[in-house]
């Protein structure tokens, strides 16, 4: 089957079979922040935006993505690089392997939902699992982040 | 994973349904959970031209079209004031916002999962559903059969008040339920649902039209007991079901008296 997909702006055209999966497309072609998790759709390392949207790249056949547009952490590099100090100075950043997941579901977060409160942080980021930081420092980070927009 | 050797992207119904008729074809929801086997399709059925990823209101009803994301019936503000609030309690403890962006509505109503919150929320509202051959029939007779080769077209939610209330029991945030409940009362008739007993949601009704007193409700636990199976697995046991059923169908009952509620 022919695909044209767009990831982070640029355009990829593939002769690809019915069942590959976007994550495994997404990686070999150099964008690694995606990562394979679990593999029972559960822990959100593999999200990426289909249009603008959080989902998990591990469960989504790359025909889907015909036509669409995948945004990968490396095509938000600013944005991640920007949240990604606050979570190092909260103590959020330990093996750090659910980072890129975590940070592409926060920034989908910051475009959905306006000044969030905590329950609403925390419903929307119950897909994102971390075994290292117990999740407080994630949300110190966050809300420290997210003050900083409503200050300017 | 599932294998697929052909793919085909319908477009239309028609197509799709004929296409469905072969035995090892196989139309695609969202494929969260087909992911998890290992299945070998030999055509995947795709509904995603077909316009059927939204949610229609009308002056009576709500329409939802089998391609509508878990997400997308979370967040739609019609249903949300309708039920005010019903489908957010439903919907938020399902993995997270990435696996319901994917996760579709036909996908989970089609399946007839055991442990579906989907489904025994569906229940307990006034829902049919929409088959390309077979019409338009109650949801409750369809979450009876087994699954077959038609096509789920929309899920169809008359807007009957009904004040519904959900809880679930969980042994942590994000897992499969121990046990789902939903309750709602139309009219002079109360609805309890219980799902993922771990068998498949099922409905049973009271023609009831106030507030049920002690020796009604003990009443009705009574034909509880004998109209639902409750079974025991990994999550729990079968006593367990059956004990907290009735806690769960109280707090239920108490939120749809106070004008409907749902699990915080």
């Amino acid at each position: 089957m022919n695909v044209k997909i767009f990831i982070n702006g640029l355009e990829f055209h593939e002769e690809t079979a019915p069942d590959k999966i976007l994550l495994d497309y997404l990686r070999e072609k150099g964008f690694l922040s995606v990562k394979r998790g679990c593999e029972t759709s559960n822990c959100g390392l593999c999200t990426v935006h289909m249009d603008g949207r959080p989902i998990l790249s591990c469960s989504t056949l790359l025909v889907r993505a015909d036509g669409h547009q995948i945004t990968t952490l490396e095509g938000l590099q600013k944005e991640a690089t920007e949240f990604g100090e606050f979570l190092a100075d909260e103590g959020g950043d330990q093996c750090g392997f659910c980072n890129p997941g975590f940070i592409m579901n926060v920034l989908a977060m910051k475009q959905e939902l306006k000044n969030p409160t905590e329950e609403e942080i925390k419903k929307y980021l119950a897909g994102n699992l971390c075994r290292c930081t117990g999740y407080m420092a994630h949300l110190r980070a966050l809300k420290k982040y997210l003050q900083q927009d409503r200050e300017v | 994973m599932f294998t697929i050797n052909h793919y085909v992207m319908a477009q239309s119904l028609q197509e799709a349904y004929a296409e469905n008729q072969n035995k090892g074809s196989a139309v695609l929801g969202g494929t969260l959970w087909m992911k998890l086997g290992n299945r070998a399709i030999e055509t995947a059925i795709d509904l995603s031209a077909l316009n059927l990823n939204q949610i229609e209101e009308t002056e009576d009803s709500f329409r939802i079209g089998c391609m509508t994301t878990l997400r997308d019936l979370e967040t739609h503000p019609g249903l949300d004031q309708f039920f005010n609030g019903f489908f957010k309690s439903v919907l938020e403890h399902i993995v997270g916002v990435q696996f319901r962006n994917g996760a579709t509505v036909g996908g989970s109503v089609y399946s007839r999962f055991a442990f579906s919150d989907v489904l025994t929320a569906f229940l307990a509202l006034d829902t049919h559903v929409e088959l390309y051959q077979g019409g338009i029939l109650p949801l409750s007779d369809y979450a009876s059969r087994s699954p077959d080769k038609d096509i789920l077209v929309r899920i169809i939610i008359k807007k009957t008040p009904c004040s519904p209330a959900y809880l679930s029991q969980r042994m942590s945030a994000t897992d499969f339920p121990i046990l789902t409940c939903a309750v709602s009362k139309m009219d002079d008739r109360w609805n309890i649902v219980l799902g993922s007993r771990p068998a498949k949601a099922k409905l049973v009704s009271f023609p009831f039209s106030g507030i049920p007193d002690h020796e009604v409700l003990e009443r009705w636990f009574h034909e509880i007991d004998s109209s639902f199976e409750f079974g025991t697995n990994a999550r729990g046991s079968k006593e367990y079901r059956e004990k907290i059923a009735k806690v769960l169908i109280r707090r239920g009952m108490e939120a749809v008296t106070a004008g409907g509620s749902h699990e915080r």
